[in-house]
């Protein structure tokens, strides 16, 4: 059957809306999950500003309580041609929520002829964080991150969530999840203005080893199995995901570069980042 | 108490289908046409916004002639319903039979119950692998379904510019020449068309998800002029 709507009814450009319309919207749940009911957790993404647009890049891991669930979990996707999304939090809701977001996204462009503006799209978001808060607080708490290339003032723009929908700008970097606070220690002390996309592609990889190692939730790259965290960069044009044999090579290149920089030895401490950063990281390390 | 007057239902459903076909021949035709790269939709039309050929869904595109309003909320309706496919089952499961279905059973419903028929004709067409996996959907104001296999017309005029495709039809056509074939059908003998008269689109056969792409007045221009083929990745 065809759905149609009478123009008071209408649900608009507006998916969502169409989804709850025809009743394929999830219930919320009436009490908090019992503690034999453990949740898949995704953990660490983080996003940077570069000279062309935005690097956004995720870890593998997802984890339930202490054990590791998935090794290979994907969390970072391509919102539209030109934006990202990110997640962070229970698995299940945050990926049904993003592919509810790109077809959000997708929908709207359809219907309406046009695409929505970055900052439509933001919003979209950020409504639908909020719109998710009564699962929130039975405990799936879901927070992403969003990134894309604005394309009428010609500039990359990340956005960051809380629980309840709150949309905050960010001008620099940003980072979710539960290794966020070192992830984003080691993009503050690297980040410089206008990187190139390799620099800022070093600077995440950089901050995701640093958050592996602290966090025991965040998963670090794994050669033997090939898996290494989503990079993807966002510029005019386009969302473009790295390829694992190139983020392979920087991975390599950087942990050269990191045992070198200890005298080979494993005993040194504190905080090492990639030579691009190495000037705020070393004088951090002293 | 006055009782109304008997109408047979031949003439009754005659009157309709005559009064549908009157508004359909008001607007303007158009044509789709399978090539090599793809399916090309070209339909005369004016306005550069409202427009008349649409994307549906990843591989599926929409064109309707008529009454504006009606086969717009029918476009909307048809991305609705496939989205909502795709959605709950999966991508790959939404396809242009059964959105063709769910059409003509709403304009076949409308056509017998509703006072006014929907003055439109609407082609649903989905590009394949190869193009003898292409599918076309030409669906009338009563519900009736006509699958083609080549090209379709569609408008009050359908008849002699699907002689006029018949005429210069190849089965190797390319995009350029599918174009080129449309444009002249369209226009007729006495007229010529040019990128601002026409809404041309091509369902492409790439492998990319969304198959459906949009050609600009200057490309079509150039096309017409006798340039090769656009290039392939322009996405806005």
């Amino acid at each position: 059957m065809l759905p149609m709507f009478s123009a008071s009814d209408d649900p608009g450009p507006s998916f969502a809306a169409l989804v709850s319309r025809a009743g394929l919207q999830p219930p919320v749940p009436q009490s908090t999950p019992g503690h034999n009911l453990e949740i898949t957790h995704g953990t660490t993404v983080v996003a940077v500003r570069y000279a062309d647009g935005v690097v956004m890049a995720g870890d593998r891991r997802a984890t339930s309580g202490n054990l590791i669930s998935h090794r290979d979990m994907e969390k970072v996707y391509p919102a539209d041609r030109h934006s990202g999304v990110a997640i962070a939090g229970a698995a299940g809701p945050a990926m049904e929520m993003v592919r509810l977001f790109q077809l959000q996204l997708e929908h709207y462009e359809k219907v309406e002829g046009q695409a929505l503006s970055l900052e439509g799209k933001a919003n979209q978001l950020s409504m639908m964080v909020r719109g998710h808060l009564p699962m929130a607080m039975q405990g799936l708490v879901v927070v992403p991150l969003f990134a894309g290339f604005d394309l009428r003032r010609g500039q990359g723009r990340l956005f960051q969530y809380d629980v309840t929908g709150g949309r905050y700008e960010e001008t620099n970097y940003a980072a979710t999840g539960s290794g966020s606070l070192f992830a984003a220690t080691v993009i503050k002390l690297g980040y410089r203005p206008n990187l190139s996309a390799d620099d800022a592609v070093d600077l995440v990889l950089s901050a995701l080893y640093q958050a592996a190692d602290e966090d025991s939730a965040t998963g670090g790259p794994d050669p033997i199995r090939g898996i290494y965290p989503i990079v993807a960069t966002i510029s005019s044009a386009g969302f473009d995901r790295r390829s694992d044999e190139s983020i392979a090579a920087r991975f390599d290149a950087l942990l050269q570069r990191m045992s070198t920089e200890r005298g080979g030895s494993a005993q040194t401490a504190g905080l090492s980042t990639g030579p691009t950063t190495s000037t705020g990281a070393n004088g951090a390390q002293s | 108490m006055s009782m109304p007057f008997y109408v047979a239902p031949e003439q009754l459903m005659k009157d309709k289908a005559d009064y549908a076909r009157k508004g359909i021949a008001r607007g303007r035709s158009l044509a789709a046409l399978v090539c090599e790269e793809g399916i090309l939709i070209c339909a005369e039309n004016p306005s550069n916004t409202l427009h008349k050929v649409a994307e549906i869904y990843d591989r599926i595109g929409f064109a309707g002639v008529g009454r504006f309003n009606e086969f717009d909320q029918l476009r909307i309706a048809g991305i609705r319903h496939a989205d909502l496919k795709g959605f709950s089952y999966s991508r790959e499961d939404v396809e242009a039979r059964s959105l063709a279905n769910a059409y003509a059973q709403m304009l076949g419903q409308i056509f017998t119950h509703e006072m006014k028929p929907l003055e439109v004709e609407i082609l649903v067409a989905e590009v394949g692998e190869s193009r003898h996996d292409d599918q076309l959907y030409h669906l009338l104001y009563d519900g009736t379904v006509v699958d083609e296999k080549r090209y379709v017309a569609l408008g009050g005029d359908a008849d002699s510019l699907a002689e006029r495709i018949e005429a210069g039809w190849s089965d190797e056509l390319t995009v350029v020449a599918a174009l080129q074939l449309a444009v002249g059908a369209l226009a007729g003998p006495d007229r010529t068309l040019t990128g601002d008269d026409l809404e041309v689109a091509v369902l492409e056969r790439n492998g990319a998800r969304r198959c459906f792409r949009r050609l600009t007045d200057p490309e079509v221009d150039a096309i017409l002029a006798g340039a090769p083929a656009p290039a392939p990745d322009n996405e806005d």
